[in-house]
């Protein structure tokens, strides 16, 4: 039984989370043509935007109500509106996507209202498509802020479909969880389409922030799933929701369309894999291709191959819920023992993580109880980068933000052949930091001391 | 080449083997491995095993005079462990090309030698005499001879190239150059009673550090390791040790021997593999140097490290002991073939399988190195197939073995631990068992093995390969009692007893004919089993396989 538990600490050092209202920033530039609009003060949409730029390293798009004191104490209407008059005239955009922030839902602004009245002023507004969500800095985290962000497209974006309208049976909503990369979604994307069936991904980063050169600029994001495409998903044979935090989202869409959806809370490892597989050979009525078959035998000989490196490593992980169960289960899986996971927020799949406790904390934590269990492998974002040079342990960057090393976007962890160049890359820098941190030495075996050795099950020897 | 196959010869008569000293003249000749079968060979050369003799000397520059091939492909592939000097892991070759072949090297590795000393200065530099230039009559002898007087540093030919045998006799090779180039020509600052030469250790992995700490604590010296993470200079006052322990192999007995007779340093054959073995190592190591003249308190000091090492490494043994309850090893292997591994694995509660093992005397000890030994053989001769059906009858839970078979355990979903060379931890002396046990621990208990044995979602539990070698098996065994005269063929074809070439048909007739239950009674008839007697658990098989059957079928 995993005991799940809030750290008690006052003060966050170091740290693991990001707020809300980015997550839900990064979900509207999964849109074509889209503006995230953060209604907040400048600094708020300033730090998110340097944090996707300095994680992505491309142009993000991103605004701000840039609330001053006097707006933020007198309602934020009239800055709302002159914002979206604004992005509406200078940018063009196909749609705006408003998250609020920590200062707006304090004062307590009501943007949906402010909306109407915007739209009712303009009349060029009337039917432009703007979405607005609810995320306050102070509650929940940057996963729980996308999962809402994309629920509210649903509610406000897809169309109720006709009464008896044909649905197409191969036409597949895809809602993946903000811990998929673009790289992931491109491979989600080969994967599904070999069975013949036609993904709509919502939100689809790959297309907008998988780093490719666009052919003009354009200040709103250059790619992504357009407006029209998310109205028509209502007429999907099935929905794919990719991590518990999906989950709202998928529920949204089934209440408003009755399109069916199927959760897959991992997909990073074999069995996940083979569920998922299977699902796409059920619904398309299609065999699975011989590349998948190769794909996953490739992936067994990489477990065994990588298991031997993997297994008996003290993992300690740092990362948001879905993020957090999916790597850990597949390192699990290959022998790894889960003695510290820390991450974010609630969520049902911290319960089904393998180990004794996890821990709603920070880097702080991360790196004490590393050290305090003997920890000798560390999976976070960037920011563990500290801890893992005291600790000096080998340390591997997953999650958000990772500014200190390129390919964020295309760190895929999803499909067999994503799952076995993941075991690659972990198992290749354990390689590499056992041949420059742990050569025997002469002294490696010296007594230090005649006391008995550690005597418990699976010590290594000192 | 005259004086090559003299210390070929030489080399071959090697009274310190015990094997070689009951093996008739002309046996001896033949040398003491088995001819290599063109096609069916997968060892490595004489080249090989000179260099890796020689290689864990750390300071020493190995210039290979070949074609790119004999380092190319193969430098720095090896996992001894250095304490200083790392140019033993610098790939230096002359590689030679055609006009090399045509003119002859000789310049070439001259000036190869002078650019080493230039550019690494290294005490000493081993020039590696391989196939190409030995076939073109490159006197590389003359060569380091030449260089050796124009630069005023020892370059020592080692004279061992690949085609004149396996690499075992590569090992010996290399120990001759030690003789007669090195050892004996550089004198140590100074002397102590408890000084020791080690023989045949490699350091792989460090693991002459797991045990040196208490040699150490016993004021031990050691004086040399020839070669594990030696150095030039030791090599060359070796010849003042005390005593010397040659490690477990035989591959440098002839080092031993021979200083033994040059320099008087009397050796014994000891293994710091397994809890016992390294008890019984240090009692001896402590009871040579006595006798050469150490203080005696030497030995009590030894024993009282002994029983507290023992007791930490049982200690530490112990809480594994119910996790293993149960559990059965296939232990394979023709490295570490130690009976006190075996013996330090039973203790920890497993069970070995695929070998007939009891405790207890010390001719069951060597009987089970041997046997063990001929599996090593038997492995190397069989189809993935028979192997996967072998791993599935043993119904084993673990495979320890060399490299070689672990992607046939790997793939038929069976943990495996690599306990031969290319292995990555350290398995030596007390902390090493327990190294070993919990490495063993490890791999048993992996969840990945669940997860590589579930079938693809898609398959056919019938149609997974393992399944299929089984069936496929079957048929041909089914193919086989069909068609008598293949069938004859194939009961001429196999052969059961090696020394005297004696395949299963004729035993088999043999049985039927004379009414024979007893592995003696075949002996009589066939003289199977009459050499080396390793095959008789093999002839006991035949027998037992024999007697089962029905009498009405057997009578046909």
């Amino acid at each position: 039984m995993v005991a799940i538990t809030t750290s008690k600490k006052a003060c966050a050092v170091n740290p693991l989370k990001m707020s809300q209202p980015i997550g839900g920033a990064l979900a509207f530039m999964g849109l074509r043509g889209a503006m995230p609009l953060l209604h907040g003060s400048q600094g708020c949409t300033s730090f998110g935007l340097v944090l996707f730029v300095r994680h992505f390293k491309e142009a993000i798009p991103l605004q701000t109500t840039a609330m001053s004191e006097v707006a933020t104490v007198l309602g934020g209407f009239e800055n709302v509106e002159q914002a979206i008059l604004n992005i509406h005239k200078r940018t063009k955009p196909e749609i705006i996507g408003i998250c609020s922030t920590g200062v707006t839902e304090t004062k307590g602004d009501d943007v949906e209202g402010y909306i109407k009245l915007v739209r009712q002023k303009h009349p060029e507004l009337e039917n432009f498509p703007i979405v607005y969500v609810s995320t306050p800095d102070f509650k929940d985290a940057f996963q729980d802020g996308w999962g809402k962000t994309v629920a509210r497209m649903i509610e406000v974006l897809v169309e109720v479909p006709a009464h008896l309208a044909r649905r197409d049976p191969q036409r597949v909503n895809v809602l993946p969880g903000c811990h998929m990369t673009p790289g992931d979604l491109d491979e989600l994307r080969t994967m599904i389409e070999d069975f013949g069936l036609k993904p709509s991904f919502l939100p689809d980063l790959a297309g907008s922030l998988d780093g490719h050169i666009p052919d003009e600029f354009t200040p709103t994001t250059i790619g992504g799933i357009g407006v029209e495409e998310v109205a028509s998903m209502g007429q999907a044979g099935w929905t794919i929701a990719i991590g518990e935090q999906m989950r709202r989202a998928a529920e949204a869409l089934q209440a408003k369309t009755s399109v069916p959806y199927r959760l897959f809370n991992r997909l990073c490892g074999l069995g996940p894999n083979d569920a998922f597989i299977m699902f796409l050979a059920e619904i398309s009525g299609r065999p699975v291709p011989v590349k998948y078959r190769r794909q996953r035998g490739q992936l067994v000989d990489a477990m065994l191959d990588g298991h031997f490196h993997i297994g008996g490593r003290k993992l300690a992980i740092g990362a948001e819920p879905d993020l957090l169960f999916d790597v850990s289960s597949m390192l699990q899986e290959m022998g790894a023992q889960i003695v510290v996971a820390i991450t974010t927020t609630q969520s049902p799949v911290l319960g089904l993580v393998v180990t004794d406790d996890v821990l709603i904390g920070d880097l702080e934590d991360l790196e004490m109880l590393a050290k305090e269990r003997g920890g000798d492998l560390l999976i976070t974002h960037s920011h563990g980068r500290q801890a893992a040079e005291r600790l000096q342990i080998p340390f591997f960057r997953m999650g958000l933000p990772m500014f200190d090393r390129l390919g964020a976007g295309h760190l895929v962890s999803v499909g067999y052949r994503g799952t076995r160049d993941l075991i690659f890359s972990i198992s290749n820098l354990l390689i590499a930091d056992a041949e420059e941190h742990h050569k025997p030495t002469p002294d490696t075996w010296r007594i230090t001391n005649a006391e008995l050795p550690d005597t418990r099950i699976g010590v290594e020897a000192a | 080449m005259s004086s090559l196959s003299a210390t070929i010869q030489n080399v071959f008569n090697e009274p310190g083997c015990g094997k070689n000293a009951n093996k008739s003249e002309a046996e001896r000749k033949k040398g003491c491995t088995k001819q290599l079968q063109p096609g069916g060979a997968a060892g490595g050369c004489a080249f090989d095993g000179a260099k890796i003799a020689l290689q864990p000397i750390t300071d020493v520059a190995h210039l290979v005079h070949g074609p790119i091939a004999c380092e190319g492909n193969s430098w720095d592939n090896r996992g001894a462990a250095s304490s200083s000097s790392n140019i033993w892991r610098t790939g230096f070759t002359t590689d030679i090309n055609e006009t090399d072949i045509v003119f002859g090297g000789e310049k070439r590795l001259y000036k190869a030698i002078k650019e080493i000393i230039d550019k690494y200065d290294p005490p000493a530099v081993f020039v590696y005499q391989t196939c190409v230039p030995a076939m073109t009559g490159d006197d590389i002898n003359a060569v380091c001879k030449a260089a050796s007087k124009k630069f005023g540093k020892p370059v020592i030919p080692v004279n061992a190239p690949g085609f004149v045998g396996p690499k075992n006799l590569g090992n010996k090779l290399a120990g001759e150059a030690l003789l007669d180039y090195v050892i004996g020509t550089e004198e140590p600052d100074y002397t102590t009673p408890y000084d020791l030469n080690i023989i045949g250790e490699y350091n792989l992995s460090g693991e002459l550090w797991q045990i040196k700490p208490l040699f150490d604590e016993l004021g031990i010296r050691i004086l040399s390791t020839i070669s594990g993470d030696g150095k030039y200079r030791e090599v060359a006052y070796s010849h003042r040790a005390r005593a010397a322990m040659m490690v477990c192999s035989k591959a440098m007995i002839n080092v031993a021997r021979k200083m033994e007779e040059r320099y008087g340093i009397p050796f014994f054959e000891g293994s710091f593999y397994g809890i016992e073995d390294s008890s019984d190592s240090l009692r001896e190591i402590a009871r040579m140097l006595v006798d050469r003249g150490a203080p005696d308190d030497l030995i009590g000091r030894t024993d009282v490290v002994i029983a507290r090492e023992e007791a930490k490494a049982w200690a530490a043994i112990e809480p594994y002991k119910p996790r293993f309850k149960g559990k059965k090893v296939l232990l394979i292997t023709g490295g570490v073939k130690s009976w006190s591994v075996v013996a330090a694995l039973q203790e920890a509660g497993l069970e070995l399988v695929g070998t007939s093992v009891k405790k207890s005397t010390k001719e069951d000890k060597e009987r089970i190195k041997e046997l063990m030994g001929q599996d090593v053989h038997m492995i190397e001769d069989m189809t993935p197939r028979e192997m996967y059906k072998m791993l599935k009858d043993a119904q084993a839970d673990i495979m320890l073995s060399g490299g070689r078979s672990q992607f046939i355990a790997l793939k038929a979903g069976m943990p495996w631990l690599d306990i031969n060379q290319e292995r990555h931890h350290a398995y030596m002396g007390y902390v090493g068992m327990v190294a070993l046990v919990r490495q063993i621990d490890k791999a048993l208990y992996n969840p990945v093995w669940e997860q590589v044995r579930k079938p693809a979602p898609w398959d056919d539990p019938a149609e997974n390969w393992q399944n299929k070698a089984i069936a496929q098996m079957d048929i041909e065994a089914a193919e086989l009692a069909a068609d008598p005269v293949r069938a004859e063929a194939a009961r001429r074809a196999r052969n059961i007893c090696n020394c005297k070439v004696v395949d299963l048909g004729t035993i088999e007739d043999a049985i039927h004919d004379h009414g024979l239950t007893t592995v003696q009674g075949v002996k009589d008839h066939t003289s199977a089993s009459g050499g080396c007697g390793t095959c008789s658990e093999r002839v006991q098989g035949v027998l037992d396989a024999m007697l089962a059957m029905p009498a009405a079928l057997a009578a046909e």
